[in-house]
């Protein structure tokens, strides 16, 4: 990669969950175990200490490469979450992808990973309530001839409308499911750390679009 | 056939963890395989996907394994490290639907007698509501 676009996107994520872990911890604290900051941010130091390995392997090989480091170091439920994520995207793709519609089916085939790794789907304030439209609206650009600045700035809107949809909702799913309706008021930690996460993985693309 | 399933205890502590087996051992005896990984890579709380397989391969028999955990991120750990474990492996590993300790102390006691992994863990599940 002349451009480091991978060790790129390592930096910016790592960098993403680093400045946010106090806060994805204290919005855990309000609905979950109060790990998932300080579990996130354990993986992501780890996924970005094999940066130079990251940066050189082919983009499937770095992802489910970075996919494995997460799942062995984050030491909660979000690592078979964000791992599969990653591992499922680099399983999918056999060569780099050459258009949005590449990218897209990747992030689908990714998504789809975490829905069956968390027997969740929409609707029950999880990750999913910001990866799920973000997959979708990159899936439709694939099939339209629409400018990179314009989709990518279109994107980070749908993960940030993605993540406060979670503010109303009740959880059936995770630790947060226990608090019943009590759930309901709070962001869920997940989809705040997918959303920056989209935030993060837009950025260098912005940058590269130029 | 004188191998018995063995028991994989994962719980988000390793006091809990290590607690588990002691209870075990003592009401079962030392016949059944058994092993515990508690708390995160980092030994704070959390589960640790890499110590999951290593507890299953410490008590792997060709019986199969049966896995108790705690709370949600134990069990989402526990299918990841079976499902990267070899496939002929993973038919033989069961994470059962029942509290830890509880469930651990049913399962060992069916093990001992020489059961089945099915009957391990319908042992084991028969306290779950």
């Amino acid at each position: 990669m002349p451009d480091d676009l991978q060790g790129r996107l390592v930096d910016a994520a790592a960098a993403a969950i680093a400045a946010n872990a106090e806060e994805l911890t204290a919005l855990d604290q309000a609905i979950g175990d109060g790990d998932h900051g300080i579990n996130l941010n354990r993986g992501f130091q780890a996924v970005a200490e094999t940066r130079a390995a990251l940066a050189e392997a082919p983009l499937p090989e770095a992802l489910q490469k970075a996919g494995m480091t997460l799942v062995m170091k984050v030491g909660g439920a979000s690592g078979p979450l964000y791992g599969s994520l990653l591992m499922a995207m680099g399983k999918s793709a056999e060569t780099p992808p050459g258009s949005v519609a590449d990218l897209a089916a990747m992030l689908e085939a990714g998504v789809e990973a975490v829905k069956k790794r968390g027997r969740s789907d929409a609707g029950e304030k999880t990750m999913l309530e910001v990866l799920l439209p973000v997959a979708e609206r990159l899936t439709r650009a694939g099939a339209e001839d629409v400018a990179a600045p314009a989709l990518l700035a279109e994107l980070r809107a749908i993960a940030d409308q993605g993540l406060e949809s979670t503010r109303e909702m009740q959880a059936t799913k995770g630790r947060a499911s226990f608090l019943g309706a009590r759930s309901v008021g709070h962001l869920d930690p997940g989809a705040r750390s997918s959303q920056l996460l989209v935030h993060a993985v837009c950025g260098v693309l912005e940058e590269e679009a130029g | 056939m004188s191998e018995r399933v063995g028991i994989v205890i994962v719980s988000h502590s390793a006091d809990v963890a290590r607690g588990t087996v002691d209870m075990v051992r003592q009401m079962v005896g030392d016949e059944v395989p058994i092993a515990c990984s508690g708390g995160n890579p980092d030994g704070g709380l959390g589960t640790d996907v890499a110590g999951i397989q290593q507890a299953i391969q410490q008590v792997w028999s060709d019986k199969g394994v049966a896995v108790l955990v705690d709370l949600g991120g134990a069990e989402i750990n526990s299918e990841m490290a079976i499902e990267l474990l070899p496939e002929e492996q993973r038919a033989k590993i069961a994470i059962c639907n029942a509290p830890i300790v509880e469930g651990a102390v049913m399962a060992a006691t069916e093990a001992s007698g020489g059961s089945s992994l099915d009957e391990v863990r319908a042992t084991a599940e028969e306290l779950s509501p």
